[in-house]
């Protein structure tokens, strides 16, 4: 009993918190099985045992009460994030080791939830990315939602080739890195089979699902819409600027926001509490720093997207970003507080 | 009701409210307690001292101890009857502190001591200001801050407007309410005469909107009255909208900040119920000696008490009949209230409420889970404070670091733990760094102070040492020449041992005066 007060409490909880994140990400995963079947479902559900258990292995080991963090469903985002970005037909392995990754280096030995300065979902990701190029780039082609071969792939060895397709981001850079292939933005978008209308086939609408998900966390007060509103806008006017000086070999605003992890990373990867800045002034640099990088990676770099290279990045920075970014207290506004209306 | 531009304060909760429970009931007296325990320190600033000893029959309003200091008030028997003695009894105080109280047996007949009402407005307001100390007047919204201090204001302040809080925000508490709507003449006489003496040129009343028929009952009252201007504003119902800094904003757009006061900025605060109290003080004479008392929550009866001062709260609380799953008693409001640790307590000036609960209505919160630094606290917070920083070098002990990020900014009212996920009591660990922070501060005080004695001291001997030495040598200077004049040797050794006892003398006397 507690002696002191408030007594009162809102029913608030990191569960609640948690759940709320999960359920905005429905949405999106719901177009995403449209497009790509149900191997994401799969994908899921080997991060997410994968997650709990190596959350629970790591409480016992550092001596926590495993029931209420294991409760609180914050392994289970960072298990989702990763599933939503290997790829579907990523085999079982290298999720599993992926989450471990996330879960035993970047989130437990960095002393557990809400210590970590790395945002371990992108931890996780960067390390597949440079540890297995090739299988974090194995897309299999939009539309191709053929489960028995997906399982195969997944669980099996059979050789993917036949249904692998690079994704829009990736299609786009390796023709426009190609110096014979002397392509161009529209050229390209308009003739490879993995564009759709608008930010590659497919792609949009899964964003979109992200996008309705995270307006709705805005809704619910989970994130503020300085993280989104940031990223977007920085990454929109990137693109823009760029496209503008040069149509042919940089791609539109449009194209950047609704292809790759765009959406997810705007509402969901950077507004990560624990390792994002958390002032409201820090949190328009952190994103605007991040979707800034995220462009150059993706239009300069060698990687199919930027935002986890990126994310790691500006997390490096945070404590900087928010030691500047200080709100002024009550009353400290002014130089010397407000002067008094006569 | 004027219609005027509000300003709003960032921050801010929004609990349920709980006011209907204890609003509906007229106000009751309640009944008068054998035994009466006035405890000495009552109000903010220095403790009174007691007046009266064992034995002594004593009326009712007579003064039975006197301000104890600049920021001290008299404190005042609340009924006729002998004084048992003064005792060390607890007082309310989250830690059963125990203090001395004068402990008044009563003896029924409850005979006023002969009091008069003074005409304020003909007397000079340093005597007003006075009367208010010796009527025991202070602060009744809580912090039992003495009134008349806040009246003063130095020469370069210009006190523009008086600000009437009625906002009354913490859940449960309706005492300002039931005021508002049975005496608003009462209140707004007060507050005149609060305004006369500070000099301000208007009034302005600051209401929370959850208590539409005070709104009405105080704008009645204003439309009726000539004099200063007064202004009664419905401000919109958001925990702490009650707060004196943030009803400011709220009411002026002047944000005070931290180590500022308000006459700073043109204004000063009063509680609705400091008002009525000073005007019963000045226009009946009858000085602080009972107030209203919201007694609610886990009860059969709810309602509001007018209660003598020193009142055993357990007296107090049988009047609204506890239900049988009380497991606590708060003085104050959920937000900011505390458990009494004993219900042995009396009632105090500065209890605005006694509030019952049960597990079932203040359920525990779950385990404290780690901080996952999602700003919801600082997004809560009234005084635009970053509680996760402050929290994190509270718990580290890094205090210096915590006071880097404004901890003595936080005025304690809850909104950062009330919304905060992970249910870490941060409050607890703000009150504990500033008492930290606070003892530190007193151990270097007392260090310097003893360190400045030890000068001071040096610098004594040393001067005393050089009169000391200067005296010998002009006795020295005498007993040479004296020799000079005697030559004989005999007077010579004789004068040689007057002067040698001299030296000796001194030293003797100096003892008893070290330190
Ligand atoms: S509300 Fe609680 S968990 Fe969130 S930042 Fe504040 S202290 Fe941390
Ligand atoms: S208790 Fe202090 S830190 Fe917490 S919300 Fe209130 S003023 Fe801010």
């Amino acid at each position: 009993m507690p002696s002191s007060s408030p007594f009162l409490r809102q029913p608030a909880s990191v569960q609640l918190v948690m759940l709320k994140v999960l359920a905005a990400l429905l949405p999106g995963i719901a177009i995403y099985i449209n497009f790509f079947g149900w191997a994401v479902v799969v994908q899921i559900a080997i991060a997410s045992v994968t997650a709990l258990l190596a959350e629970a292995l790591m409480l016992t080991i550092r001596k926590k009460p495993v029931r209420p963090f294991l409760a609180d469903g914050s392994a289970l985002v960072t298990a989702w994030l990763v599933a939503l970005t290997v790829p579907p037909i990523a085999p079982w392995w290298l999720t599993m080791l992926a989450v471990l990754i996330a879960i035993v280096i970047a989130k437990h030995l960095y002393g557990g939830l809400g210590q970590n300065p790395f945002n371990p979902a992108m931890v996780a990701f960067c390390s597949m990315i440079v540890a297995y190029p090739q299988l974090m780039s194995q897309w299999p082609a939009v539309g191709f939602t053929d489960f028995a071969a997906q399982i195969q792939a997944i669980f099996g060895q059979r050789h993917l080739d036949a249904i692998v397709m690079a994704t829009p981001l990736d299609a786009l850079r390796t023709a426009l890195h190609t110096p014979e292939a002397r392509a161009t933005v529209s050229g390209v978008l308009g003739s490879h089979a993995t564009f759709g209308n608008i930010g590659g086939k497919g792609w949009e609408w899964i964003a979109l699902g992200y996008l309705i998900g995270g307006l709705w966390l805005i809704q619910q007060r989970v994130i503020t819409w300085h993280v989104p509103a940031a990223f977007l806008g920085t990454l929109c006017l990137a693109s823009l600027l760029a496209n503008l000086a040069n149509p042919d070999q940089y791609a539109g605003p449009v194209f950047h926001m609704l292809t790759g992890g765009a959406m997810l990373g705007a509402f969901f990867i950077a507004t990560d509490p624990v390792s994002g800045s958390t002032t409201p002034r820090g949190k328009l640099i952190f994103a605007a720093g991040l979707a800034l990088l995220t462009w150059i990676i993706r239009v300069f770099g060698a990687y199919p997207d930027g935002i986890a290279f990126a994310t790691l990045l500006m997390n490096i920075c945070v404590p900087l970003i928010d030691m500047h970014t200080q709100p002024a207290v009550f009353g400290h506004k002014g130089k010397a507080g407000k002067e008094p209306q006569r | 009701m004027n219609v005027r531009e509000l300003f709003k304060f960032t921050g801010g909760v929004k609990p349920a409210s709980h006011k209907a429970e204890s609003n509906q009931a007229a106000i009751a007296v309640a009944p008068l307690s054998p035994v009466l325990t006035v405890p000495l320190r009552q109000n903010a600033g220095l403790a009174s001292r007691p007046l009266v000893q064992a034995g002594d029959k004593v009326l009712k309003g007579q003064i039975i101890a006197g301000p104890g200091g600049s920021i001290s008030v008299a404190i005042h028997a609340p009924t006729s009857g002998t004084v048992r003695g003064i005792e060390t009894h607890p007082i309310p105080h989250p830690s059963g502190l125990l203090s001395p109280c004068v402990v008044i047996e009563a003896d029924g007949e409850d005979r006023w001591i002969e009091h008069s009402a003074v005409d304020p407005y003909s007397l000079p307001v340093d005597e007003l200001r006075m009367r208010l100390r010796d009527a025991g007047v202070v602060g009744l919204g809580g912090a039992a801050f003495p009134s008349f201090v806040k009246t003063q204001h130095s020469p370069t302040q210009d006190i523009e407007t008086l600000i009437l809080n009625g906002a009354e925000c913490e859940p449960f508490i309706t005492c300002d309410d039931l005021l508002m709507r049975t005496k608003p003449d009462e209140i707004l006489d007060g507050a005149a005469i609060l305004a006369h003496i500070a000099g301000a040129k208007r009034i302005v009343v600051g209401i929370e909107d959850n208590k539409p028929e005070a709104v009405s009952a105080m704008s009645t009252a204003a439309a009726k009255r000539s004099g200063l201007p007064i202004e009664v504003i419905a401000v919109p119902t958001r925990y702490p909208a009650g707060g004196e800094k943030q009803l400011i904003r709220v009411l002026t757009g002047i944000e005070i900040p931290f180590g500022k006061l308000g006459p700073d900025y043109g204004v000063q605060c009063f509680n609705v119920g400091t008002a009525c109290a000073t005007a019963r003080a000045l226009l009946s004479g009858e000085p602080m000696i009972s107030r209203l008392v919201t007694v609610t929550g886990n009860v059969e009866r709810p309602g509001n008490f007018e209660v003598r001062i020193g009142t055993p709260i357990s007296d107090l609380l049988k009047l609204a009949e506890p239900k049988a799953d009380t497991d606590r008693t708060l003085m104050g409001g959920p937000m900011m209230g505390f458990a009494l640790p004993t219900l042995d307590a009396p009632l105090v000036k500065a209890t605005n409420c006694i509030l019952a609960g049960s597990k079932a209505m203040f359920p525990p919160p779950g385990p404290e889970m780690p901080c996952i630094r999602c700003g919801s606290c600082a997004r809560a917070c009234p005084m635009d404070l970053q509680p996760f920083e402050m929290f994190w070098f509270s718990r580290a002990k890094i205090l210096g670091k915590a006071q880097e990020y404004h901890l003595f900014d936080c005025i304690e009212c809850g909104c950062c733990t009330y919304v905060c996920p992970s249910r870490i009591p941060l409050v607890d660990y703000f009150r504990f760094a500033k008492s930290e922070i606070r003892a530190r501060e007193k151990e270097n005080e007392a260090a310097d102070a003893a360190r400045l004695r030890y000068e001071f001291r040096l610098e004594r001997e040393e001067r005393e040492k050089q009169e000391k030495a200067a005296k010998l040598a002009a006795k020295a200077a005498e007993t040479k020449a004296k020799l000079a004049a005697a030559g004989d040797a005999d007077e010579k050794k004789a004068l040689i041992a007057a002067a040698m006892a001299r030296t000796q003398e001194p030293k003797a006397e100096e003892k008893p005066s070290a330190e």
